[in-house]
């Protein structure tokens, strides 16, 4: 039998408050252990209060190629931002 | 696609590195590029595991509980670090278990300085205060290299790093500190070393056959000759505040550059080491390849256990 | 409480904490997976850690001016209390992961037990620590039954060390006279009183596994006396090399 260990990848919240990040990667047989072996590996150095793994393979990536189509329509939508808008400069609290 | 489209391709490949933008692993990427950074950073991560096992050798006799616990938490960083390097290597499409097999087999290389033995527990301060020393120097551009995995990892090794020099130092501080017979163990250590650790930065740069390239994708960001010129302006005055002779007689200050000159490096020991004949390569790549050889029943078990939980919950689902 | 007894005491405790932790450290660089050499070494660290904590309690209680590492490396084999488990060497990986879990589910128990001890050194130590061991005991149980439940292969091996291994149980729950002294006056724990729940709990997951119980009667036991199996020297041998060589010097 050969079958080797599948990559997974790790997210970790850093602490209550922030979002999980992206961390790294490792491998494991399951969820179970990924999860495990993600507390041994990424956080050693108290980097983390809360752990997500999923396997590599399910995630769905956008592709590069169309990254004209999918982000650069959204360059000129400079009405999207506040610094659009003029305003006296004695106006606060906006 | 037609020559004229990857052209065009490599043109914008090369504007972006130009502009110090990053390249993502589904980015399309020159054929070269992506074999020389599988090359470069499956070399740098089967230097960290095999970098476990000279240090490894003294952790059961490490020589005080403290230097215990300190010796055996930086060698667990280096397997972290090999893991780190490996998953970004995985993400140019080779796997760990291909990358291991052409380190078993002898077809990858890693850093030739872990083909010496370590003799005495001053080996360990040795390594911590002048292999890390010279492996920091060489690590810390690769932070901002082009290759936006490889740099991600190495900002996570350099940070973790940290601890290690001084944990060596520590110890060599102590040993010029403690009886003359511990000096002199530091001493020896450092004869050992010294050579062996500015071999670290390859052949000189008339020798060296990837600079130019790597240069161009970040890869390098100082020659050879650079770097280890940095090392050996940075790593003599620690050795003076040590009390410890540097083994080479042409080292000198020289006024006019603000450099050190140093003597001529024994190159024809380089190239014994890096073509496997150094003293301990084959131990090493031994130590390694049981380690795999002797868990493949391990990781099996792990495997037909999980597949066989799946199938319990689907018959239960069903 | 005399002092005598109470270091006599925490010896039973920190010694196997220090020799499996030795044990554990022999490994690091040749683990199945790095994934797995990194955990089993995050183990190591706990127990060589806590191994700290009681020996610097031990010194503070000495007359003479003694350190945790004059503790650690300067007794002699006789001196030690560890039992015989956790000496076994790493004959391969279905060894290490059962000697760990034997220790594991005895470790939890006794320390969840000291943490209502009448020394607060003591109970400082086991609420850290009972943490630590409470992470160990689900890595190295989780292990266990993939062991026992996975592959043919690995199934034999596992039930190899179980049955091999399964000698050395007894042992934890010995005390000696000197224990009971400690147990009595509240400062120490009666092993006993957790034993049935100890082999209730070890059974189970045993039959998790599919692994059987072994059925003998005839069990090991020596260590807690300072009476040691042949591999108690060499691993003495090892790790007091550099007090041995080079007497009286810092590191």
């Amino acid at each position: 039998m050969k079958k080797d260990w599948p990559l997974w990848e790790v997210f970790v919240r850093s602490k209550n408050g922030l979002e999980h990040r992206h961390f790294g990667s490792l491998h494991a047989p399951d969820a179970e252990m990924a999860i495990k072996n993600a507390r041994d590996v990424y956080t050693r150095r108290k980097e983390g209060v809360s752990i997500w793994v999923v396997e590599s393979k399910h995630i769905k990536a956008s592709n590069p190629d169309d990254n004209a189509e999918m982000f650069d329509p959204a360059d000129d939508k400079a009405y999207r931002h506040p610094t659009f808008y003029d305003l006296p400069d004695d106006v606060e609290h906006m | 696609m037609s020559s004229k489209e990857v052209k065009n391709l490599e043109a914008i490949f090369d504007t972006k590195i130009a502009r110090d933008e990053k390249i993502e692993p589904k980015d399309w990427m020159p054929e070269k590029y992506r074999q020389t950074h599988i090359r470069q950073i499956s070399q740098h991560a089967h230097s960290e595991i095999v970098g476990m096992l000279p240090e490894g050798n003294w952790i059961t006799r490490a020589p005080s509980l403290r230097r215990k616990v300190a010796l055996l938490a930086k060698v667990q960083d280096e397997a972290g670090h090999g893991l780190y390097l490996y998953s970004a290597c995985e993400t140019l499409g080779i796997s760990r278990e291909e990358l291991y097999d052409q380190l078993h087999t002898g077809k990858a290389k890693y850093s030739s300085i872990f083909n010496y033995p370590t003799l005495t527990w001053a080996d360990i301060g040795a390594i911590g205060w002048l292999v890390d020393g010279a492996a920091i120097i060489n690590q810390v551009p690769l932070c901002n290299t082009s290759f936006g995995p490889y740099a991600r990892a190495m900002v996570r090794v350099c940070k973790e790093e940290s601890f290690h020099q001084r944990q060596g130092y520590e110890i060599m501080m102590t040993l010029c500190n403690g009886t003359k017979e511990q000096k002199d163990m530091a001493q020896d250590a450092l004869n050992r070393w010294w050579w062996p650790s500015l071999m670290m930065f390859g052949p000189t740069d008339d020798q060296s056959t990837h600079t130019e390239q790597s240069m161009k994708w970040k890869l390098k960001r100082k020659t050879n000759d650079e770097l280890r010129q940095q090392f050996v302006d940075q790593t003599v005055p620690q050795a003076d505040i040590l009390g410890l002779k540097i083994p080479d007689e042409d080292l000198k200050y020289n006024n006019d550059t603000g450099h050190y000159d140093f003597g001529e490096i024994d190159w024809s020991e380089f190239w014994q080491v890096v073509k496997g004949h150094g003293k301990c390569n084959k131990e090493r790549i031994k130590a390694r390849k049981d380690a795999w050889d002797n868990g493949k029943w391990v990781r099996d078990a792990a495997m037909a256990y999980s597949e066989k939980q799946k199938l319990k919950k689907a018959k239960q689902a069903g | 409480m005399s002092n005598k007894n109470l270091k006599h005491y925490i010896y039973g405790i920190a010694d196997n904490a220090l020799i499996l932790g030795q044990r554990l450290s022999e490994l690091c660089g040749h683990g199945p997976t790095l994934e797995t050499d990194i955990a089993l070494t995050n183990i190591a660290l706990d127990l060589l850690g806590q191994t700290r904590s009681y020996y610097q309690y031990i010194a503070n209680l000495s007359t003479e001016n003694t350190s945790e590492d004059d503790v650690a490396f300067l007794r002699k084999e006789r001196e030690y209390r560890n039992v015989l488990l956790v000496e076994q060497p790493n004959t391969d990986f279905a060894y290490i992961i059962t000697r760990q879990y034997f220790f594991d589910v005895f470790h939890f128990m006794l320390l969840n037990k000291l943490q209502k001890s009448k020394d607060v050194n003591l109970v400082a130590i086991a609420n850290k620590s009972i943490k630590e061991v409470g992470y160990h005991k689900q890595f190295s149980g989780d292990w266990l039954k993939r062991l026992g439940d996975g592959t043919e292969e690995s199934h034999e091996k596992a039930k190899q060390a179980v049955n091999d291994l399964w000698v050395f149980t007894d042992e934890l729950f010995h005390s000696s006279n000197n224990d009971h002294q400690v147990i009595e006056s509240g400062y120490g724990v009666d092993p006993n009183s957790f034993k049935e729940e100890y082999y209730k709990t070890v059974s189970s997951l045993l039959e998790e596994a599919t692994l059987q119980v072994p059925e003998t009667k005839y069990f090991q036991k020596g260590g807690k006396e300072g009476i040691h199996s042949e591999h108690m020297g060499y691993i003495l041998a090892e790790m007091q090399y550099m007090q041995r060589t080079y007497p009286d010097m810092k590191w």
